[in-house]
């Protein structure tokens, strides 16, 4: 089974990274961007058996640090004809 | 006195960090490899170095966090055991809960490399009480990312229980409320993004860390 996790800051956590990437956005002349917030994406490949309180406890202890990050679990369904 | 210096893979601070205790308290600390299960038996002090453990992969500190000897070390520091995490090391400590907060990129998203002020906010505290409150110390920073964030409420819980070592007298990472360097609630457990440890020998530009080292040993050869 594949899962996209993905670890987002939190609101009102300050991201001078995607300050940065904002300011070069409108440096480039495109306007109306509100704001940026930059985030990861991890991508598991886990048994079908996984359970969701397994995925969750994984990302509670390692992939998203709760003080500063929220994360959300994305289960993607099986591509047609996939080995 | 018998202290350990932990390295991980990427630690860069580890042999300075071990020279400088060995310059301090005249003896050599014992080197303990991330993947030992255990720490030597009767240790007084544990030292966790600056860096890039782990190629600083997923968050800074997050693989060393999860390595085999942090519980070893948390339970240590559940002990009493005083625990010193500098830079790298005090990123490590965050994540592992052992202290509260995190470490983020630094405001200015760059890299800073320099001497910068401290002020000594508690001098009570077992790794600070040869200086005094106020002082201000100069000490050197190195990282990318310093840049303390708590919830309000933590940091007022850290503000009213005493729990802010350090201070920036000028803040350099955009660390909320100018924190460098925070104890546990046992106040056992420092964490500090500046390095001590750079600052034990006057050819190298300083010796204001010194006291810091004196605090702990002083500490351990009273009790």
């Amino acid at each position: 089974m594949k899962v996209r996790i993905h670890v987002s800051l939190k609101p009102g956590v300050l991201d001078p990274q995607g300050r940065a990437v904002h300011h070069s956005l409108e440096g480039l002349g495109f306007t109306g961007v509100e704001d940026v917030r930059i985030g990861r994406l991890i991508e598991l490949d886990v048994a079908d058996s996984t359970t969701d309180e397994a995925l969750d406890e994984m990302c509670r202890k390692l992939l998203a640090n709760m003080v500063i990050e929220n994360y959300s679990i994305e289960k993607l369904p099986e591509t047609a004809g996939a080995a | 006195m018998r202290a350990a210096v932990i390295t991980f893979p990427g630690s860069n601070c580890d042999r300075d960090m071990a020279v400088a205790i060995e310059r301090i308290s005249g003896k050599a600390p014992l080197r303990v490899w991330h993947g030992d299960a255990s720490l030597p038996d009767g240790l007084d002090f544990i030292a966790l170095p600056g860096g890039f453990s782990y190629g600083d992969y997923l968050r800074c500190g997050s693989m060393a966090a999860n390595s085999p000897i942090m519980r070893a070390i948390t339970d240590a520091a559940g002990k009493g055991v005083p625990v010193l995490g500098v830079c790298n090391g005090f990123q490590v400590l965050t994540e592992s809960g052992l202290l509260p907060g995190a470490l983020m990129r630094n405001a200015g998203q760059t890299f800073i490399c320099r001497t910068v002020k401290l002020k000594v906010e508690n001098s009570q505290s077992l790794f600070t009480s040869r200086y005094e409150a106020g002082q201000v110390i100069d000490i050197p920073v190195a990282h990318h990312d310093g840049n303390y964030f708590a919830d309000a409420e933590t940091l007022d819980r850290l503000e009213g229980d005493g729990r802010v070592a350090f201070r920036y007298d000028e803040n350099c990472n955009g660390s909320q409320r100018d924190i460098a360097g925070i104890l546990n609630a046992g106040g056992n457990v420092l964490g500090m993004m500046p390095h001590p440890e750079r600052a034990v020998d006057a050819a190298h530009g300083g010796t204001d860390g010194v006291a810091l080292f004196e605090s702990v040993f002083e500490s351990l050869s009273v009790a």
